[in-house]
C-alpha cells in the first residue's frame, strides 16, 4: 500500500526501510524518485549505483537498475558504466563518509573529468550505519563516538568542493526544502555533464542525540530556519556561513562532457580507418 | 597468411585483448605494466572501444566492474603494488560475479620493491590476496607468443565462468621482445556471456539453471531491473542474513571452479616420459628451466619439466599423478618458495626449490646446478 | 471546490518520528506511537504529510477514478 510515485519506483517489498525513525534519508530518496518522474525518464534506462553506508542502501530500494559495490568506490564504478554504456542515466547516491572521505579522490577526479554522472550526497554529517563517529562534514567542535571530546577536524562543504574540482553542476538541498531540492535534482540529472547535489540530511538517532540537536522536527526546524540561499552564503566570510543551511547552485556551466568527447575520437578513428 | 612481428609481451596481452572481444579499459599507470594502459589506449578506440585512465587502482577496478555489469569485455592492468589496492574490488567482482580480466606483470616485492624488476612474489596473493573464500583463475604466461593466446583465454573463461581471470605475468615476459606468429584474420572461439532464456528469471540475477553452476546474464536497460551487491545474497542479488543463503552463495562460488578444473586447467609437459626427476615452474621462469633441462639431457641425465599455464586452480591431478612415478621434484620460481608449498601440498612429500628474490633471473645454470644436486 | 483526493495512511511502515503532524499546517494528525487523523475536516489535502514522511506511510490518493 503506497503512492503511485512509490509504487513506481520503489521496490515495495523491501519496504519499510531500515533507516531509523525520523531518518532524513527516506525523504531525499523520494525526492530522487519525484525529480526522476517529473523529467519522465524511462525507468529501464536509470542505473543507479551507491556504495556502502546508510544511503548506499537507497540502491536496494530504488526500483531501477541497481549496483550496490564497496565503500567509497561508487562513483568510479558508475564511470564504468556511463563509458560501457553512455545510452544508461547513472546516478549515484552517496553518503558524506562515502563520498568525501573514503571516495573524496573519486569525487575529485569525476568531477575533473566532467563524466556524466549525476551524484547526490545524503549528507548527514556522521557515520550512521558504524554508530555515530565524526564524518568530513561534521561541524568543528560537534560530538561523535570517536569524537569524544569535540571534533577538531573542520568540514568539508561538497556541493563546493565538487564545484571547485571542476563539476559542471554543483547544488545544495535539504531535507526540509523538498520541492527545491526536487527541482535542484532534476536539473543536476538533465545537466549534461558531472552534476553533485549536496542534501543536507538528518541523523536524529547519532548526529542529533550526540550534539543534543533534538529530534528529527527539530533538526528539520533548524535547517528550515537557517536557510540561506547559495547565492548569499558564498559571499559571506567563511565563519558567517558554518552556521547556515545552504540552499541552491553553486556551479552550472557548459563544459565538455568526457563520453561525447572520447566518442568523437572514436568517430574519427573508425571513419579514417574505413 | 601468418603475421610475424617482433612484439613486447605487454603489446601482446592488447593484442590479444582485442582479439578476445576487449572493449573497455581502465587503468592506473605502473612499472613494468605500463604498456599495457599505453597501447590500450592507442588501440582501443580504432576499435569503437573506450580507455580511460582512472585516479588509481581502486578506480581502474571499480571501473572495469562497472563496465562488465553492464556487458562490455573489460580489462585492467598493474603491478605488485598496484595489485594490493585492487584486491578490494576483485573481491567484489567475484563475489557479484563480474567477468573481466586483471593483469598483474610482477616485480620485485614486497612493497614498491624493485619496480623493473622481474619476481613471481604475488602469486599466492593471485589466490589469497582478498578477504574472505572465493576460487581464483590465473594464467602464467612463458612467451611473447603465449601472452597473446592466453590473454584471449582469459577472456573466455571470464565470460564462461563469470568470474575476473587474472593473467599472472612476469617482468621476464612482459618486458620481454621477440617474433611471434599471429595468423591474419585468424578465427579464434569467442565465448561471450550466456544469455538468461526464461522470462520468469530475467529479474533474478543469481538463478541458477538446473545442471549448471554459473549464473546466466540478463542485459541492462532491457525488461527488468535487479540488484547486485556485495553482501551475501540469494538469487534475487538483495542482501541478505540468512546462513543457509550465504553459505550456499559462497560454496557455490568453489564449485564452478572446481567443476570446470578439465576445462579451466592447462600445463605443458617436457621431456617426462622417461624422466625420474621433475623441475615444476611457471611463467617467464620456464625459459630458463627448459634450457637447463636440455643441459641436463645432454649430459645423460633423465629430467623433464612440467609447466602449470593454469596456476590457479593447481593442476592438483596432473602433478599427483606424475609425482608417483618420478622420484625427485624441484621447483624453480621468482621468490622465496610460494608455489613450492603449493606442490608439497599436492604431492605430499618435499621437494627441492630453486628460487630467487634480489632482482636477477634465476639462469639456465642455477637451475641446472640443483638439477644435478638432486640427484 | 471537489475535493477528489484521499488521505491514506499505511500504518506497518510509521516508524511514528512525528515529523507529518508537526508540519501538518491544520493539525490533522496526531502521533503517539504510530500517526493517526485526529481531524479529517480541517485537511486542505496540502501533501506536506507525504513529501516530509521519511517511511511513505501517508499519502494522498486520488479519488478520480472512483467515481
Amino acid at each position: 500500500m503506497a503512492s503511485k510515485l512509490i509504487d513506481k519506483y520503489m521496490r515495495e517489498d523491501h519496504l519499510p526501510h531500515i533507516w531509523c525513525p525520523g531518518c532524513g534519508h527516506g525523504i531525499l530518496m523520494r525526492n530522487v524518485a519525484k525529480a526522476i518522474d517529473n523529467l519522465g525518464i524511462n525507468q529501464e534506462k536509470v542505473c543507479l549505483v551507491s556504495g556502502i553506508g546508510c544511503a548506499a542502501r537507497a540502491a536496494g530500494y530504488m526500483d531501477f537498475q541497481t549496483m550496490h559495490t564497496t565503500h567509497g568506490r561508487a562513483i568510479a564504478f558508475a564511470t564504468g558504466v556511463k563509458m560501457a554504456r553512455p545510452d544508461l542515466e547513472v546516478i549515484v547516491i552517496a553518503g558524506d563518509g562515502d563520498i568525501a572521505a573514503i571516495g573524496g579522490n573519486h569525487l575529485i577526479h569525476a568531477a575533473r573529468r566532467n563524466i556524466n554522472i549525476t551524484v547526490i550526497v545524503f549528507n548527514n554529517d556522521i557515520y550512521g550505519m558504524t554508530g555515530g563517529q565524526y564524518s568530513p562534514t561534521t561541524p568543528t567542535g560537534d560530538y561523535g563516538t570517536t569524537a569524544p571530546y569535540g571534533n577538531l577536524d573542520r568540514p568539508f562543504d561538497i556541493g563546493l568542493l565538487a564545484a571547485a574540482a571542476g563539476a559542471s553542476y554543483s547544488a545544495k538541498g535539504t531535507c526540509y526544502h523538498v520541492p527545491q531540492t526536487i527541482k535542484l535534482i532534476e536539473d543536476g540529472i538533465k545537466h549534461k555533464g558531472f552534476a553533485l547535489i549536496d542534501c543536507l540530511g538528518v541523523c536524529p538517532t547519532y548526529y542529533g542525540r550526540k550534539n543534543k540537536k533534538g529530534g528529527a522536527v527539530e533538526m528539520l526546524t533548524r535547517q528550515k530556519e537557517n536557510m540561506i540561499t547559495a547565492e548569499q552564503a558564498y559571499k559571506l566570510p567563511i565563519h558567517e556561513r558554518e552556521s547556515k543551511v545552504i540552499l541552491g547552485k553553486i556551479a552550472e556551466n557548459d563544459f565538455p562532457e568526457f563520453t561525447e568527447e572520447y566518442q568523437k575520437i572514436i568517430d574519427r578513428l573508425v571513419k579514417q580507418n574505413g | 597468411m601468418t603475421r610475424k612481428v617482433l612484439m613486447q609481451g605487454n603489446e601482446a596481452v592488447v593484442e590479444g585483448a582485442i582479439k578476445g572481444g576487449m572493449r573497455f579499459f581502465a587503468g592506473y599507470p605502473i612499472t613494468p605494466s605500463t604498456e599495457i594502459a599505453e597501447m590500450a589506449a592507442l588501440k582501443l578506440p580504432r576499435v569503437g572501444g573506450r580507455f580511460i585512465q582512472m585516479e588509481d587502482e581502486i578506480a581502474s577496478m571499480a571501473a572495469v566492474l562497472g563496465a562488465s555489469a553492464v556487458g562490455t569485455k573489460t580489462m585492467t592492468a598493474t603491478s605488485g603494488p598496484g595489485f594490493s589496492l585492487k584486491q578490494e574490488n576483485l573481491g567484489y567482482g567475484c563475489m557479484t560475479e563480474l567477468p573481466c580480466v586483471v593483469v598483474n606483470v610482477q616485480r620485485s616485492g614486497p612493497s614498491t620493491g624493485l619496480p623493473t624488476s622481474p619476481s613471481q612474489g604475488d602469486v599466492m596473493q593471485a589466490k589469497w590476496g582478498t578477504h574472505g573464500d572465493h576460487p581464483v583463475i590465473a594464467l602464467s604466461p612463458s612467451s611473447v607468443e603465449e601472452t597473446y593466446h592466453l590473454t584471449i583465454r582469459c577472456f573466455n573463461l571470464a565470460e564462461k565462468y563469470r568470474t575476473p581471470v587474472i593473467l599472472l605475468m612476469d617482468e621476464i615476459v612482459g618486458h620481454l621482445r621477440e617474433g611471434v606468429s599471429i595468423p591474419e584474420n585468424e578465427q579464434v572461439d569467442i565465448i561471450e556471456r550466456k544469455l538468461k532464456e526464461r522470462p520468469d528469471v530475467f529479474h533474478l540475477p543469481y538463478h541458477v539453471c538446473e545442471g549448471e553452476y554459473v549464473p546466466r546474464w540478463h542485459l541492462t536497460g532491457y525488461d527488468v531491473r535487479y540488484n547486485i551487491t556485495g553482501l551475501a545474497h540469494g538469487v534475487d542479488g538483495f542482501p541478505t542474513n540468512n546462513n543457509e543463503i550465504a553459505g550456499a552463495l559462497v560454496t557455490r562460488l568453489v564449485e564452478k571452479i572446481n567443476h570446470g578444473y578439465e576445462d579451466i586447467v592447462t600445463f605443458e609437459e617436457y621431456m617426462l616420459d622417461d624422466a625420474d626427476m621433475m623441475v615444476v615452474c611457471y611463467g617467464g621462469t620456464a625459459r630458463s628451466v627448459k634450457t637447463a633441462v636440455d643441459m641436463a639431457r645432454a649430459q645423460g641425465i633423465k629430467v623433464g619439466m612440467f609447466r602449470a599455464i593454469t596456476v590457479w586452480p593447481s593442476p592438483e591431478k596432473e602433478l599427483k599423478a606424475l609425482s608417483k612415478k618420478i622420484k625427485s621434484v624441484i621447483v624453480a620460481e621468482h621468490n622465496y618458495g610460494q608455489y613450492s608449498l603449493e606442490v608439497q601440498r599436492i604431492i605430499e612429500r618435499p621437494v627441492g626449490f630453486v628460487g630467487k628474490v634480489d632482482g636477477t633471473v634465476i639462469t639456465p645454470d642455477e637451475v641446472l646446478a640443483k638439477i644435478k644436486e638432486g640427484r | 471546490m471537489k475535493n477528489n483526493k484521499k488521505l491514506v495512511i499505511n500504518t506497518a511502515w510509521c516508524k511514528g518520528c512525528g515529523i507529518c503532524s508537526a508540519f501538518c499546517p491544520k493539525q490533522v494528525l496526531e502521533v503517539k506511537a504510530k500517526v493517526k487523523i485526529v481531524n479529517l475536516d480541517a485537511c486542505i489535502y496540502c501533501g506536506q504529510c507525504e513529501m516530509r514522511c521519511p517511511d511513505y506511510a501517508i499519502y494522498l490518493e486520488d479519488t478520480n477514478n472512483d467515481a
